[in-house]
């Protein structure tokens, strides 16, 4: 019989996903550091390049650090981020596109 | 096999629910418990449109410096802005190191942890209070040009809320020892650690979009 724990499964001594999401989350960082500091692309190219690497590390923060998946139910938490992200793209999008037509500098 | 019995400090000895199968953590195991991390998780959905704003109007002033600094100039001292970053992934990582050892029944181990996010936390808020600070000698106020409003607007922000969290956290670090890892303390834990990953994801954001961004034009 192997020790109840806290999750009640077999829980592993050495935090395993942990340290991977670690990994990840400084690997991901650096990269977009690392591409910053090189200068080799046009800023277009590495802005997007960089928020793509940005995303990613979202993902690794919520598979590996806040237990996304667990849920006692139906996975409601998952629609209401879902609203929240599609709410964040139309205000950040939006407001670039629209004030693109008043600026100069922009 | 898959029946694991706890009993809560608050009373009762029950048996662990389950869903498809799968023992649930403890923090799932009272009535109130998955309903409060459901909310929480909404109130985050919340504060991401919030921070949605804030990054909204720092992208649009970006360029509107008034003739002042612009973000290249600011952010040219990469040291700083890359070990808060550091700090910060690290303190995600031992939040989540103390949320493992708390599925492990370890207080001790638990309360350590949280010790060192605590401590992380701090070292983060001292780093950028120091940078705030340096800008605020040169002369690059809030109130110098719309860039710099947005700037501070939008980072200050986000060290409010780690400023909170670190007070919110050391009161949870007290509950625990004084009460031990039952029901009630696993899902306050458990929230505050999604809480601090929240933080870490939107500093991700202020790296790539704020100090890169400046570093990269």
């Amino acid at each position: 019989m192997s020790q109840p724990t806290m999750n009640g499964n077999k829980a592993p001594h050495v935090p395993m996903k942990n340290l991977v999401g670690f990994l990840l989350s400084l690997i991901l960082t650096f990269a977009a550091l690392g591409l910053g500091l090189a200068h080799v692309m046009s800023f277009g190219m590495v802005m997007f390049i960089i928020l793509i690497l940005a995303v990613l590390q979202i993902v690794v923060q919520l598979y590996f650090f806040m237990h996304f998946t667990e849920s006692d139910g139906p996975r409601y938490h998952i629609i209401g981020l879902a609203i929240a992200v599609f709410f964040v793209i139309c205000i950040i999008g939006g407001s670039i596109w629209a004030m693109t037509f008043n600026s100069q500098a922009l | 096999m898959s029946t694991a019995i706890h009993k809560s400090s608050h009373g009762s000895v029950h048996e662990s629910p389950k869903y498809k199968g799968k023992v649930l953590p403890l923090e799932y195991t009272s009535h109130e418990g998955p309903l409060n991390i459901l909310g929480f998780w909404i109130f985050l959905a919340t504060d991401l449109i919030l921070f949605g704003c804030l990054f909204a109007t720092y992208f649009v002033l970006r360029t509107h410096v008034d003739g002042g600094v612009t973000d290249k100039e600011l952010f040219d001292n990469i040291t700083s802005f890359t070990a808060e970053t550091v700090i910060l992934l690290t303190s995600s990582f031992t939040s989540s190191l103390a949320i493992f050892a708390m599925r492990n029944n370890n207080k001790k181990r638990l309360i350590g942890w949280l010790i060192v996010t605590v401590i992380l936390g701090l070292s983060f808020v001292g780093l950028e209070l120091r940078e705030f600070i340096e800008y605020y000698h040169e002369g690059y106020t809030m109130s110098r040009s719309a860039f710099l409003s947005g700037f501070f607007t939008l980072v200050g922000t986000h060290g409010c809320h780690v400023s909170l969290g670190i007070i919110w956290m050391i009161s949870i670090i007290t509950q625990i020892a004084r009460y031990g890892i039952d029901a009630i303390n696993a899902r306050k834990t458990f929230i505050i650690s999604l809480y601090w990953h929240f933080l870490d994801i939107v500093w991700v954001f202020i790296f790539s979009v704020v100090y890169l961004t400046g570093v990269v034009s």
